[in-house]
């Protein structure tokens, strides 16, 4: 069970190194100062009261669901059920060939990355187009997100400006203000000429039938208000009962994502333009996707995990996460969210080695907004795969080690004798590791002293000191 | 009025590192503490437990609780062990009513090092002494779940001669997280790195900690870095004269 | 049905019935400090102005209308058909285009203006927001495609915060498609995490408090 080889090269790379680590450092720094007791007395209370309004919402899904169908539908819009991606591009196919839609602006959205939207929109000859910079960017590199706020946290402007030169033909530009404004001609081409603007979901008000989408850049606003169809695309688990309780969570998903206290843009958006608005759309669509949702939801440990606000946060202050990177993790999700999610609805043993990718630290746990327990469940998918491993018959030698280790620690008298015999078979200096003859000197014992030094064992054990102290007083 | 203290030393400072208990039991019997050590005991069973064999580690819990049952108090030298008994016992045994009575019985008298010298002795000067510029490693366990990360540094600024200068990183993980260091060499020893690049930007000539295994990861890396700074445990520390 | 599929598996999940009422939600966690309208403009000003945002204090609707005037420079714009606006005289000002009923020329107008003048339904003082309501009087491209906008607002709608904003407001919905608070000038920081404002909405934002 080791790690891909990615992870290799990606250590193996220290401007890459530097720029994950600089850039979720960044993150961090502007998020503490947001979050100060000075700054933001209540941000506790706030945080626990997040994790209560989401265990309730969760808990009494189905109402919810309901009423967020029945308060949409009262607004002009029309809510598309959908058990997975296949029904999702199924349903935005079909309506882009009723509706003759050529061209599709998108702004982000990990749902959509989940299911491999834009893949299956542009197989079926529609033109779709990230609109936010970062997303826009990775398309133009047909490359994953990497980082689930920060998708292009990777790249340099020199790579932004080779993609943008090979891509959109323009000259080579190197200045990062000048790339985005680059970036602000092309797309509001597009903005104005696309036929269906697809948005993603940060929450889903069930009282209003409302979708809230908190940005910056205002591609988010353009994508659902220039093209005459809206399409929101939104997990199940998204919702909030009322329009007040945004005053919890946009105190919480700002600040935890990028030191903000609100992102420049949040809007509220229920439905198409009403009678009498000049402009916005004249067909209002969300998509609620299921895919996998549910069976969490069915768990009452993991359910948890549904209350994620996608802030990213735990990401910045994974020390394993500024060391891979997004795109060693194997799914679209990465950094310690990732590493809970992705066995859980890929499947335990699709990439058994990530859950134990971890230190178990719990940085991440004390900055989620919503309190996940996320290093306890790392935990439990360990003893899970381990039992798994057991019944399928792998993991022996391990599972051995562990079994005599266990036998040695609840026999005192028979792990003083290992000690003993460890201390004689060691010298003193910290060498003595790799002097072991064969098996020995393989697995852990050469794993950690690739990397470091090993200690010596000591000479005498503290029982054996402890014993001799006593005997002298 | 707590007298007497069974000490837990802990596996890793039983058999690599017994100086840590020495210092220990050398500051808790300066404070007027009777000690006690049950040589029946070996390790809490956080190993097998961070590996996802949860069958084992209960195993070695139950032989844990069994040592210590009767204990009034009982100091460990280790903000993850001590953790793993007052915090995680009860994951493992939330199927075991008996054991988890137990373990609730137990919790409240398990204490880590600086947490009772602070909480329950009420002192800061245990009247040592280090002319050493320090720098202080806040391990994770101890930091997160026990909420340590005042109290060594109060403790330690009563050390004469000693100077504490902070690392721009102290709460960042050390890279061992048991065997995470040895399952993913290369991230745990990226990580070490970093660390070390922090300790040694600080110019100090030692780096503290309250958890052996973080100092183990730390000391492994310096040297192999060519670095002479120590990693000293905090007991050593508060021991030293 | 996908729709009576997800449902059931919702239910089963939770061990709910169909048309069962949900457990009592989790009180709504509001709290409205008490603070005067001069704290609050002073908070509003300190909050927008970290953003880059500029903000003017205008003694009348004349003296607002002159610093619109002077914000303008000569550029073209679109203002809302905002009454307000229409108060403080800013339809009759050089360039200015107004009184756009259809989508088409609204647009045209927008993207090729220099500015777009609008006022704004609410303030919030502690993140120096706008709030704005989508409606006849004010469409939503106005403070969108210009690459600048300038908003007029009379000091009493700013509010403390989003606690007394959803207070007031507790269902948006029923008032208009969109909502939308906007804090401060466009902006990403999406390459090597260099901030650029502008990047699709507007770039320059100024509020002038009446």
């Amino acid at each position: 069970m080791t790690a891909p080889d990615k992870i290799l090269t990606t250590l193996a790379n220290p401007p890459l190194q530097k720029a994950v680590y600089t850039a979720t450092g960044r993150l961090m720094d502007h998020r503490r100062v947001v979050v100060t007791p000075e700054v933001l007395p209540d941000f506790q209370e706030l945080r626990t009261a997040a994790n209560a309004i989401k265990r309730h919402t969760l808990e009494n899904l189905d109402y919810y669901l309901e009423q967020l169908e029945a308060n949409v539908t009262r607004r002009g819009g029309k809510v598309v059920w959908c058990k997975d991606g296949a029904e999702v591009a199924g349903f935005l196919t079909r309506l882009a060939k009723e509706k003759n839609a050529r061209l599709v602006v998108k702004s982000k959205s990990m749902t959509t990355e989940e299911i491999d939207l834009n893949d299956k929109l542009e197989q079926a000859g529609i033109e779709t187009v990230e609109t936010d910079l970062g997303e826009f960017i990775i398309q133009l590199l047909r490359q994953k997100p990497y980082h689930i706020v920060a998708p292009a946290l990777h790249l340099t402007r020199f790579e932004v400006a080779d993609v943008f030169t090979q891509r959109l033909g323009v000259e080579r530009e190197t200045v990062i203000e000048k790339q985005a404004m680059i970036a602000r001609r092309v797309l509001r081409e597009k903005f104005l000429a696309a036929d269906i603007g697809i948005s993603g979901a940060n929450f889903l008000v069930a009282g209003d039938g409302a979708v809230v989408l908190c940005t910056n850049e205002g591609n988010a606003r353009l994508t659902t208000t220039a093209p005459r169809i809206h399409v929101a695309v939104a997990g199940i688990e998204k919702l909030v009962p009322r329009a007040a309780d945004l005053a919890v969570f946009l105190k919480l998903l700002g600040r935890s994502a990028t030191g903000q206290p609100l992102t420049v843009y949040t809007s509220f958006l229920s439905g198409p333009r009403r009678e009498g608005e000049i402009d916005g759309p004249q067909e209002f669509y969300l998509v609620l996707l299921d895919k996998g949702r549910t069976q969490v939801l069915a768990n009452p440990e993991k359910r948890q995990t549904l209350f994620c606000i996608r802030c990213g946060s735990c990401l910045n202050h994974c020390p394993v996460y500024r060391k891979i990177g997004g795109h060693n993790y194997p799914w679209v999700y990465s950094g310690p969210l990732g590493a809970v999610i992705s066995p859980l609805y890929q499947g335990m043993m699709h990439d058994p080695w990530l859950p134990f990718a971890s230190s178990l630290c719990g940085a991440c746990a004390d900055v989620c907004p919503v309190k996940i327990e996320l290093p306890k469940l790392l935990l439990e998918h360990r003893d899970e795969i381990v039992r798994t491993k057991a019944a399928q018959g792998r993991g022996r030698l391990e599972k051995l080690g562990f079994r005599l280790w266990a036998w040695l620690m609840r026999h005192p008298k028979l792990y003083e004798l290992a000690g003993t015999a460890g201390s004689v078979i060691a010298s003193g200096d910290g060498v003595w590791m790799t002097r072991l003859p064969g098996l020995m000197n393989a697995g852990p014992g050469k794993a950690w002293t690739s990397q470091r030094d090993m200690p010596a064992l000591a000479a005498r054990s503290f029982r054996q000191l402890w014993r001799e102290r006593r005997s002298r007083s | 009025m707590v007298k007497r203290v069974t000490l837990f030393v802990t596996c890793l400072v039983d058999q690599l590192f017994p100086r840590i208990g020495l210092s220990m039991a050398d500051v808790l019997e300066g404070l007027g503490y009777e000690l006690d050590f049950p040589e029946a005991q070996t390790c809490c069973g956080q190993p097998a437990f961070n590996g996802g064999h949860w069958e084992e580690a209960r195993q070695v819990a139950r032989h844990f609780l069994d040592v210590f049952r009767d204990s009034e108090c009982v100091v460990c030298p280790s903000g993850s062990c001590a953790s793993m008994v007052t915090h995680h016992f009860e994951e493992l045994f939330a199927g075991d009513p008996g054991r988890l009575a137990e373990v609730r019985a137990l919790k409240p008298r398990v204490w880590e090092f600086s947490q009772f010298l602070l909480d329950v002795a009420g002192v800061e000067d245990v009247g040592a002494r280090l002319d050493r510029v320090v720098t202080f490693h806040d391990s994770c366990h101890g930091l997160r779940e026990l909420r340590i990360k005042d109290g060594p540094r109060r403790l330690l600024a009563k050390v004469r001669g000693l100077e504490l200068r902070e690392m721009d990183i102290p709460e960042e993980c050390c890279g061992f997280g048991g065997t995470f260091s040895v399952k993913f060499p290369e991230v745990s020893g990226g990580m070490a790195r970093t660390k070390i690049d922090s300790i040694l930007r600080t110019g100090a000539s030692v780096v503290v900690g309250l958890d052996s295994s973080c100092l183990m990861q730390i000391e492994g890396a310096l040297r192999r870095g060519g670095s002479e700074v120590r990693a000293m445990h905090l007991a050593e520390v508060l021991g030293s004269r | 049905m996908s729709r009576e599929t997800i449902l059931e598996r919702v239910r089963t999940a939770l061990g709910r019935n169909a048309g069962q009422a949900p457990a009592a939600p989790p009180e709504a966690r509001i709290r409205i400090p008490e603070t005067g309208v001069e704290e609050r403009i002073g908070q509003f000003r300190r909050a927008l102005e970290a953003l880059a945002g500029k903000f003017h204090v205008a003694a009348s609707k004349q003296e607002a209308r002159a610093l619109v005037a002077g914000l303008l420079e000569g550029r073209t714009a679109v203002a809302s058909n905002s009454p307000y606006l229409a108060e403080c005289g800013i339809m009759g000002l050089e360039g200015v285009r107004s009184g756009f009923t259809g989508e088409a020329e609204l647009r045209e107008a927008c993207s090729t203006a220099g500015a777009g003048i609008t006022s704004a339904d609410y303030g919030l003082a502690d993140t120096g927001t706008l709030v704005m309501l989508s409606s006849a009087r004010e469409a939503r491209m106005i403070s969108l495609l210009p690459p600048m906008h300038v908003a007029l607002i009379p000091r009493e709608i700013i509010l403390t915060g989003l606690d007394e904003l959803f207070t007031i407001l507790p269902n948006p919905a029923e008032l208009t498609s969109s909502m939308v608070l906007i804090t401060g000038p466009s902006r990403t920081a999406d390459i090597e995490q260099i901030l650029v404002r502008g990047v699709h909405g507007p770039g320059e934002i100024h509020v002038i408090v009446v």
